[in-house]
């Protein structure tokens, strides 16, 4: 796990809970921080612009801790064509 | 009680621009889902929307007029304004006194507030057009229409998100039952395709980068629609007086507040609006053969509303059946009541039962019948449209097919 972008991680969820960082961990997860779909779908976003890259949905519903967060933004960072707005639609 | 029934149809929508352009696409089964031509949308998410198409604002309204009309309150006065002219209704100087106009409107004017702000923001503009505040007025359409007809009775505007305009029919219908107004022109419009808007549902993620597949398996999300719908409704003793055309009677509405959350509906409050609206139509659940479902094609909705269907219709489920307009249509916000009222009045009229386009697959989730594909040919007694908002708040209206 990248360091670096796990510190931007931790730094996002403690701004959008206004918790002090140190209270967030690798291993907290959206449920101990009491956020519900609504919520995680606003923190998703705050994530989303501090990295500049679009997550796909299916990819979304895989993070559920600042662990699987991480991991998955290191991800999409290594392999830009698998974020969503590079990866063209179905045709239909 | 007095009795209230539907004499005009009026709509402008992605799958025709009038109402009997919209009931032949309908009865086709044919969907005005196509690549949005409007915003430059290549690097989102999703690229789809059932956009109004051929649509002249300019050959519909003089010059001076246009000036104060955003798309949403064009699409709105020309569905009036046809309503009226469909029902033959002449407004004498007493039926003015007595008549309204009821809108609904989730967003009122966004495209001008849109370009505006980008003005503002991006061109670094430092003022703002004085035409911008009447223009971007969700109760514009209201407004225009009681000026254009001179209609002076209780004229105003609902903003329920999505069940926007379900809300103003049903004060329509219960204004004129209770004897406040004889006639209104209700409906609602919206115009939700504008820059800022689309990138906003974007990171909401509901709408399918596919297309809208309302109750199948394989469904991904809703497809944001434009257009609005409005209604001539009277009296019965006025319409039979006059002997106008009858398309429907409105019988019944009911509304509920899940009272839960913001974004995930709740099936017994859907339920609670559909009793209400049988209760207020007097109407056994046995005498409905149709519903018109909220059916937007997200997960959540669709497995919730066929849940709240079966709340409501119990054992009578087998017998009844189910569409998504919003497959053709698409979702059209504060305007989706009024075209699915359309499309619920006109299925009752002509005896046919428009289909849920787009459906591929079972889904267990969802197992009741929603008329997959192709239009049936069936009479039924009574129908029910379903509009749930954002917001838990759900309307619901029942309308009886007219024996003429």
């Amino acid at each position: 796990m990248d360091e670096a972008i796990l510190q931007r991680v931790v730094k996002v969820f403690a701004e959008f809970k206004k918790v002090p960082a140190e209270n967030i961990t690798v291993d907290t997860t959206f449920e101990e921080l009491g956020l519900d779909s609504l919520d995680g779908l606003n923190l998703v976003f705050e994530l989303e612009e501090e990295f500049g890259l679009m997550i796909p949905d299916d990819k979304v519903k895989e993070m559920k801790s600042v662990r699987e967060v991480t991991e998955g933004i290191e991800y999409l960072l290594a392999h830009p064509e698998e974020q969503a707005n590079n990866v063209k639609p179905p045709a239909a | 009680m007095r009795r209230v029934v539907i004499t005009g149809v009026g709509v402008v929508s992605a799958i025709g621009l009038n109402a009997a352009e919209f009931w032949s696409a309908l009865s086709a089964g044919r969907s005005g889902i196509a690549p949005i031509t409007r915003v430059d949308v290549s690097n989102m998410r999703f690229q789809k929307a059932a956009e109004v198409k051929g649509f002249k604002p300019e050959e519909i309204f003089d010059e001076k007029f246009l000036f104060w009309l955003d798309p949403f309150a064009q699409y709105g006065i020309a569905a009036a304004r046809e309503a009226v002219a469909d029902s033959g209704i002449e407004f004498t100087a007493e039926l003015k006194d007595n008549s309204g106009v009821i809108t609904g409107s989730c967003l009122g004017g966004k495209p001008t507030e849109d370009e505006q702000y980008r003005k503002l923001y991006a061109e670094g503009k430092e003022r703002q057009p004085p035409g911008a505040i009447p223009k971007v007025m969700a109760n514009a359409v209201a407004s225009h229409v009681s000026m254009e007809f001179g209609l002076t009775g209780a004229t105003f505007t609902t903003s329920t998100a999505c069940s926007s305009a379900n809300h103003a029919l049903g004060q329509a219908f219960w204004l004129i039952r209770q004897g406040t107004l004889d006639v209104a022109i209700a409906g609602g419009s919206e115009a939700p395709i504008c820059n800022g808007h689309l990138r906003a549902w974007e990171t909401m993620r509901v709408v399918s980068p596919d297309t809208c597949r309302p109750f199948s398996k394989d469904r991904s999300g809703m497809i944001l629609g434009e257009g609005g719908a409005m209604f001539v409704m009277e009296t019965l003793e006025s319409a039979q007086a006059r002997g106008a055309k009858i398309y429907a009677e409105i019988a019944g509405f009911g509304m509920s507040a899940d009272a839960h959350h913001l974004t995930m509906p709740l099936a017994e409050g859907a339920a609670k609006a559909m009793r209400g609206a049988l209760k207020d139509a007097g109407l056994a659940p046995e005498q409905v053969g149709y519903v018109n479902a909220h059916g937007t094609a997200t997960q959540a909705n669709d497995s919730m509303e066929t849940a709240a269907i079966k709340l409501t219709f119990g054992e009578h489920v087998k017998d009844l059946a189910v569409s998504s307009t919003k497959s053709m249509h698409g979702h059209t916000l504060g305007a989706a009541g009024a075209i699915e009222s359309a499309a619920t009045v006109l299925a009752l009229h002509n005896s046919l039962l428009p289909p849920t386009a787009n459906f591929n697959e079972v889904d267990p989730e969802c197992d009741i019948d929603v008329i997959p594909n192709k239009a049936r040919p069936v009479e039924v007694e009574a129908a029910i449209s379903n509009s749930f908002a954002f917001g838990g708040l759900n309307a619901v209206l029942a309308f009886k097919r007219w024996r003429g």
